[in-house]
């Protein structure tokens, strides 16, 4: 099968910092690929460059064959992505934040409201469906930012800790969804997640970046062979430590704070 | 059909956000009434006419600037709430999305415009409803300059914090400096230079002449400078669009 994610010797820096150092991986068509990492490693950056809503420094991303620093057009119509912060608008009802996702992502008008209230009634908020956001608890607004992810049918579905905050019951019933897609669909899964026994049992390859680098890559049994260790968390913790990166973490955190404090250039 | 859904979200946030159109009606209403009854008797003597004619189309002016800039500004908000995210990942050209909230934010501000014109017939203008539609186009003109100038802002800003340098040392002195509230012969050389080259300035002017007569320009002046202003800040504003990173 042919890569529909290439990444070739990408690099970020944020000032004196380097958020991504000179990374390459590549992603098969109909794969699921666990991006994993501690926090600050690197993975919301990665993912943003890939999505096209950061320029990277140096190096080469192509997503379904575009270049997406060229062609930033036509790669974002192979994908979808639930993003790790919220990004619904809070002033629109439950419905109104699906039906401008389905019109920006050309679903027809007929295949939209079906589609909508299918991933509704999912998710559990068709009853909601003109309430405003803004009423919302996290996980309602969650679980909407995920059915919303679902609505068009993307070749390549980006997922940011797309579980975060939500019971064993809801992460159990999107995942196997998820899993559905990929096999009916062929969708390309990659995602990020913490809860690294989600990764072992959903992903059929595993890439683990740490202070920028992807430290290893492969099948989760792989992984565990490697380093010798019954689970893959272990296998994570094995190869991350257990709390050194403390001051990296603060560091980019600050970083971030900065950003956001001022002009941005 | 892109370019619409995003500019009906713009005016359905306007019209769910009723404090927003509270106030943004209630302060040009005590702008006419403050000032208008206020300098009345003064400039009735010095220049001999009704000073609430020459102030309404000021007024109206001042609203859809404020709404206007505010309209762009709204990107900021965007930004932090994560919904311009939403909107930059989509398969749809930052172009488009761009001019889908500058129209949806300039019918927002033309609306406000309209509203307030509508306060000042009932507090007494009195203005040329022949040449109304012409003023009309004057309004909308303004109110796209603006937004456009409003978003090619926010697309530099990260937050809020800057917010209130540009109300500040932008937006106040394109309003106290256009001639919304006095006329503009006969200033100081360096107010004359200034004014002149403020684009409310045209827009104040171009309404004025259509409702009430008594052009400083001249039409045919109004309407290009707006012209060529508006379409240069649309082009400056979804350059600066395009260029935004999250």
């Amino acid at each position: 099968m042919n890569n529909i994610i290439e990444v070739k010797n990408l690099t970020k820096k944020f000032g004196d910092l380097v958020a991504v150092d000179n990374i390459s991986f590549n992603v098969k068509e109909g794969e699921i690929f666990a991006f994993l990492g501690p926090n600050g490693a690197g993975k919301t950056t990665t993912i943003k460059m890939i999505t096209t809503l950061l320029r990277p420094n140096s190096g080469e991303i192509k997503l379904n064959g575009f270049d997406v620093v060229l062609d930033p057009n036509e790669a974002r119509k192979s994908f979808g992505i639930v993003f790790q912060d919220p990004s619904l608008d809070d002033e629109l009802t439950t419905y109104e934040n699906m039906e401008i996702h389905g019109i920006l992502y050309n679903l027809p008008k007929n295949l939209l409201k079906e589609r909508i209230k299918e991933l509704l009634i999912f998710v559990e908020l068709w009853e909601r469906k003109n309430d405003f956001i803004k009423n919302f608890s996290g996980g309602m607004k969650r679980r909407l930012e995920i059915a919303r992810g679902f609505l068009h049918c993307p070749k390549i579905l980006f997922l940011d800790e797309p579980t975060l905050g939500l019971d064993p019951q809801t992460r159990n019933h999107i995942w196997s969804y998820v899993k559905d897609l990929n096999k009916k669909e062929g969708t390309t899964v990659f995602f990020t997640t913490h809860y690294i026994e989600e990764a072992e049992k959903m992903a059929e390859r595993v890439a683990i970046i740490d202070f920028g680098k992807i430290i290893i890559e492969g099948t989760p049994a792989e992984l565990k062979e490697k380093t010798k260790t019954q689970s893959l968390e272990e296998a994570f913790i094995n190869l991350t430590g257990h709390h050194i990166r403390e001051e990296e973490v603060k560091a980019v955190d600050r970083m971030r704070m900065r950003r956001r404090a001022g002009f941005r250039r | 059909m892109k370019i619409y859904i995003i500019w009906l979200r713009q005016l359905k946030r306007y019209f769910r956000s009723r404090s927003r159109i509270i106030g943004s009606i209630a302060q040009p209403l005590l702008f006419l009434l403050a000032f208008g009854f206020g300098f009345g008797p003064i400039y009735q003597k010095a220049a001999g006419e009704n000073y609430l004619q020459f102030l309404a189309p000021g007024i109206i002016s001042m609203s859809i600037l404020f709404t206007a800039i505010f309209s762009g500004i709204e990107i900021i908000w965007d930004r932090q709430f994560g919904f311009l995210k939403e909107m930059l990942v989509a398969p749809v050209s930052r172009f488009k999305v761009m001019i889908g909230r500058t129209l949806g934010g300039a019918t927002v501000a033309f609306l406000q415009g309209f509203f307030v014109f509508i306060i000042s017939l009932l507090v007494g203008f009195r203005p040329n409803f022949v040449s109304l539609p012409l003023a009309f186009i004057f309004m909308f003109l303004i109110a796209l300059l603006f937004t456009a100038l409003g978003t090619a802002i926010a697309s530099l800003l990260d937050d809020m914090q800057g917010f209130q340098l540009i109300m500040n040392f932008l937006i106040m002195p394109i309003f106290f400096l256009s001639g919304a509230l006095f006329p503009l012969g006969g200033l100081p050389k360096i107010l004359d230079l200034v004014s002149s080259l403020n684009p409310l300035s045209y827009g104040v002017d171009g309404i004025r002449a259509t409702l009430v007569n008594g052009a400083h320009f001249g039409l045919f002046v109004d309407f290009s400078a707006l012209a060529i202003l508006t379409t240069l800040f649309l082009i400056m504003g979804s350059y600066l669009f395009s260029k935004i990173e999250i």
